[in-house]
């Protein structure tokens, strides 16, 4: 957004040049006596009054365009703890026993990537996570697929690997303590974790 | 504080019996142990020296266990005997090969003053076959304990003992007793001092540098009957999945500690603690090799949940299973040469027997849903897992020779994370039958459950070799 220094300098520099050239032909023709005869145009000293020079206005004073938004960026400004509290990356549900990604999580990984690409310094680690049902140690592994669903649709929406983590915690964290349908739905999870920003 | 605390622990248990934990060094029932040189000579009774067994191989035989006779009348030494005769009386009656005779009902009968006097009479009158006195007597650096088992039948000793030691452990006193009467009398392999190990959240404390609030796990061990628990790992992150080495003197367990799922080994006599898996990806659920020098587990490092085989150093990474699907709970076969794990390449998670050579894979399960294979000790060739009944799991053992089923809980809660006692006959599992998660025992049958936690919440139990 800015203008780049190079391009003010090369403008001076072609503006120098069209005022020497012009200095030069001017000595010229007071040292030799008048000649009546068709003088060729001089193809360097032609173009340079036919093409006017940049105008410097706009060069000399550039608009300035900030580099971070003018408006406040609240997510930008957060905290990790505070983007974490109420985290803008949402995060996606599974069916039981599943670590498939179905249409409303890749919505939600669709808008998940989009806040990475704006935001492309933040490193996320995404955790897998199980309802109750089932043992702790087969949830250790379904945890961890469910997170590397996550990550591998992210990895296809072009966010970069070193970006993204993956930790299965199975049902050792559930998000609802409850022992229903309402409380598993909640569980069964990939959880998006913002570790650096 | 950590070491010393572990340190101490380990001081207790060895020190308790003369130097060794496992190995007392006064022995009349294994003569082949040749005492330290350090030591005195043996100083049990001599007239011991045959094998006589009570009961003719029909009903259990009737025992009885009257407290210990102090020899001095301080409170502590009478304490000692009361405390030694219960604990092997509970002993006795956990692995069901003596018929025991409830104490409550010795009252009439008059005490024994000396090893010599048992009123024999009155004994057969309750109907007793077998009497174990023992004494308990003050030294000046502990105390003396001396064990008869009496067959009242014929009014003769078939087993004698003398231990000396610390005064603090008195239960370990009766664990031993208790071990090596079923040794000489049955020719069982007690595990009245075998030990679990499990995760606990009874601390209550909450993980640091998380937004949710999430409480921390840490490992714990205790006496097979849930006494004398003592915490293990305290870094206040989630510490699960704990194994004995087959030596009992080291646990590994997954750690969050880094962060990360890793697996450490904690050697508890040392107050030492081993990184056995640092790579950057995670690793889970280690098993020890039945020799103590490999371990499996599970590791997502090729990007997939998949069972490993290493070295206990972390050393010498071999992959034993290559499948898209998860692999996961991997389990030793006794001799070694086999694992059991968990796969739900089929769709739903079923145990799986494979060559620790990535050869003769078999499905072992068809069931809607079965995870945590643990292998039983021979002579028994079983698997216990986990299988989904209903709304929550039951522990279920499969015959591997026959292929036949049976089944140990029903219903009670949901019931997971089976491990086998070292004689096989007993399982150590999770239940939520009392409300929270707690950790139980029961009998090969389905018989004798008991309740061993009580503080917090309790997990995923594993029985010392």
């Amino acid at each position: 957004m800015r203008i780049p220094r190079a391009t003010r300098s090369s403008t001076t520099v072609a503006q120098l040049l069209v005022l020497s050239l012009t200095v030069t032909a001017l000595a010229c023709g007071k040292k030799k006596p008048p000649v009546v005869r068709p003088v060729p145009p001089p193809p360097s000293t032609q173009a340079a009054p036919t093409k006017p020079p940049a105008p410097p206005e706009p060069v000399a004073e550039p608009t300035i365009v900030p580099p971070e938004p003018m408006k406040e960026d609240k997510i930008a400004a957060a905290s990790l703890d505070d983007l974490n509290r109420s985290s803008p990356l949402k995060p996606v549900f599974f069916a039981f026993d599943s670590a498939e990604v179905d249409q409303t999580g890749q919505a939600a990984l669709n808008e998940n990537a989009a806040i990475m690409k704006k935001y492309p310094s933040w490193s996320v680690t995404i955790e897998g996570h199980c309802d109750e049902r089932g043992t702790a140690e087969y949830n250790l592994a379904l945890g961890e697929r469910r997170a590397v669903s996550a990550r591998t649709y992210l990895l296809s929406l072009g966010i970069p690997a070193d970006r993204l983590r993956t930790v299965s915690y199975g049902k050792e964290f559930p998000f609802d303590p409850g022992h229903d349908e309402a409380a598993w739905t909640k569980n069964r999870r990939a959880h998006f974790v913002i570790t650096a920003k | 504080m950590k070491l010393t605390l572990r340190f101490a622990a380990g001081m207790a248990i060895a020190g308790a019996i003369g130097l060794a934990a496992s190995e007392p060094h006064w022995s009349a029932a294994a003569p082949q142990q040749t005492p330290p040189a350090t030591q005195p000579p043996p100083t049990q009774p001599q007239e011991v020296t045959t094998t006589i067994r009570i009961g003719g191989g029909g009903a259990p035989p009737r025992f009885a266990v009257p407290d210990f006779i102090a020899l001095s009348s301080d409170t502590e030494t009478i304490a000692i005997g009361k405390t030694v005769a219960q604990v092997l009386w509970d002993d006795f009656t956990f692995e069901r090969e003596f018929s025991m005779i409830p104490r409550d009902t010795y009252t009439t009968i008059p005490a024994a003053t000396s090893l010599t006097d048992l009123p024999f009479d009155r004994w057969r009158e309750l109907g007793a076959d077998g009497v174990v006195i023992g004494t308990v007597q003050k030294t000046g650096s502990g105390v003396r304990v001396q064990v008869r088992l009496y067959e009242i039948a014929m009014r003769r000793s078939v087993f004698g003992q003398e231990y000396a030691g610390g005064a603090g452990s008195a239960r370990l006193y009766a664990h031993t007793i208790a071990d090596e009467i079923h040794q000489q009398q049955r020719g069982l392999r007690g595990v009245a001092r075998t030990k679990l190990a499990f995760d606990s959240d009874r601390s209550g404390e909450r993980m640091s540098g998380t937004v949710e609030n999430r409480g921390v796990k840490e490992i714990f061990i205790s006496d097979y009957d849930g006494e004398n628990q003592r915490q293990v790992t305290t870094n206040r992150s989630l510490n699960i999945t704990a194994t004995w080495s087959p030596d009992g003197r080291s646990i590994a367990y997954t750690s969050y500690r880094r962060g990360l799922p890793n697996i450490f080994i904690s050697n508890i006599y040392q107050g030492t603690m081993e990184e056995m898996t640092k790579n950057a990806e995670s690793n889970f659920l280690p098993a020890w090799s039945p020799d103590g020098t490999r371990v499996c587990f599970m590791s997502n490092r090729d990007g997939n949940p998949e069972i490993y085989v290493a070295n206990r150093d972390g050393s010498n990474v071999r992959r034993l299973t290559n499948h898209p699907a998860n692999d996961v709970t991997c389990t030793w076969s006794p001799s070694g040469t086999e694992i059991a794990f968990t796969s739900d390449r089929t769709g739903s998670p079923q145990i799986y027997v494979v060559g620790v050579d990535g050869l003769g894979l078999q499905k072992i399960t068809s069931e809607p849903y079965c995870d945590r294979p643990t292998w039983s000790p021979a002579p028994y060739n079983e698997i216990a897992y986990s299988a989904r009944t209903g709304p929550g799991q039951d522990i279920k053992v499969i015959d591997l020779t026959t292929r036949q089923v049976r089944q140990l809980t029903f219903g009670e809660g949901s019931n997971e994370s089976p491990s086998w006692a070292p004689n096989g006959r007993h399982v150590a599992f999770m239940s939520t039958r009392a409300g929270k998660h707690q950790i139980f025992t029961i009998a090969r049958d389905g018989k004798e459950v008991r309740q061993v936690t009580k503080l917090g919440n309790n997990y995923q139990p594993d029985w010392s070799k």
